[in-house]
């Protein structure tokens, strides 16, 4: 009988570039380690896997106006320093073009395609006001905290990002 | 040494390299080596731990200018 593949899990908390790029990072190397891997996006962490194209629809003037500050999709992310208005950003992008390092959403299509599953946090989807609509294809299900932790409980590696 | 197949990242870094010898790993069958060229430095500690991990065998690294070989016979499938 094949071994119970290890469990990893990882708390996407943060909606920054570099801090999604650390995290698919992790999440797609573990699966190519032939780890089951499972990847939670909560509060601004749900930006990298927003839609980037079409509206953000959500109820109510704060959510509305939350959702157009804080638009998201992995198209927006932006570095957590050296942002410069974007400058920063578009030059770490260039960067890593030259370098041929896999962008990010190469990276989320390799982390699909590798089976690693994207959870969406209920909770910050309500207080947000965001429907299952507003996420890509690739979000595999839609839970809250227990469903982390009876993850993490059996995870040999759990991280925060 | 003797390979059966050979995968070429040089360029590639971390994830890269590991993914795409996951994918290339699944045309080989048990037995078989892999050769993979590599120049990111990473590879000389990242694919002994990637072995490790699935199972196959890390056979060694052979390193010229810069440039690594690596050497994995797949264990597992």
């Amino acid at each position: 009988m094949e071994k119970e593949k290890e469990k990893v899990t990882i708390v996407v908390f943060s909606g920054e570039l570099d801090k999604a790029l650390a995290a698919f990072n992790i999440a797609t190397t573990a699966a190519a380690m032939g780890m089951d891997v499972t990847m939670f996006f909560t509060f601004w962490g749900l930006n990298a896997i927003k839609k980037s194209e079409g509206p953000l629809r959500s109820k109510g003037l704060m959510r509305k106006m939350l959702n157009w500050m804080n638009r998201g999709g992995s198209k927006r992310l932006k570095l957590s320093k050296f942002n410069m208005l974007g400058m920063g950003t578009w030059m770490i992008k260039k960067l890593m073009r030259e370098e041929r390092m896999p962008s990010i959403e190469e990276l989320i299509a390799q982390a699909n395609r590798l089976g690693v599953k994207l959870v969406a946090c209920t909770t910050s989807m309500g207080m947000m006001g965001l429907g299952e609509d507003a996420f890509i294809p690739e979000v595999d299900s839609f839970a809250g905290a227990a469903t982390f932790l009876g993850q993490a409980r059996k995870g040999t590696v759990n991280l925060f990002i | 040494m003797k390979a059966d197949a050979t995968l070429d990242c040089t360029g590639l870094y971390c994830p890269m390299p590991i993914i795409e010898t996951t994918d290339k790993m699944r045309e080989l069958e048990i037995g078989q080596v892999l050769e993979i060229l590599a120049d990111d430095k990473g590879i000389k500690s990242d694919m002994p731990a990637w072995c490790e991990s699935t199972g196959n065998e890390f056979l060694g690294i052979e390193e010229e200018n810069g440039e690594c070989k690596v050497y994995v016979r797949k264990r597992a499938e």
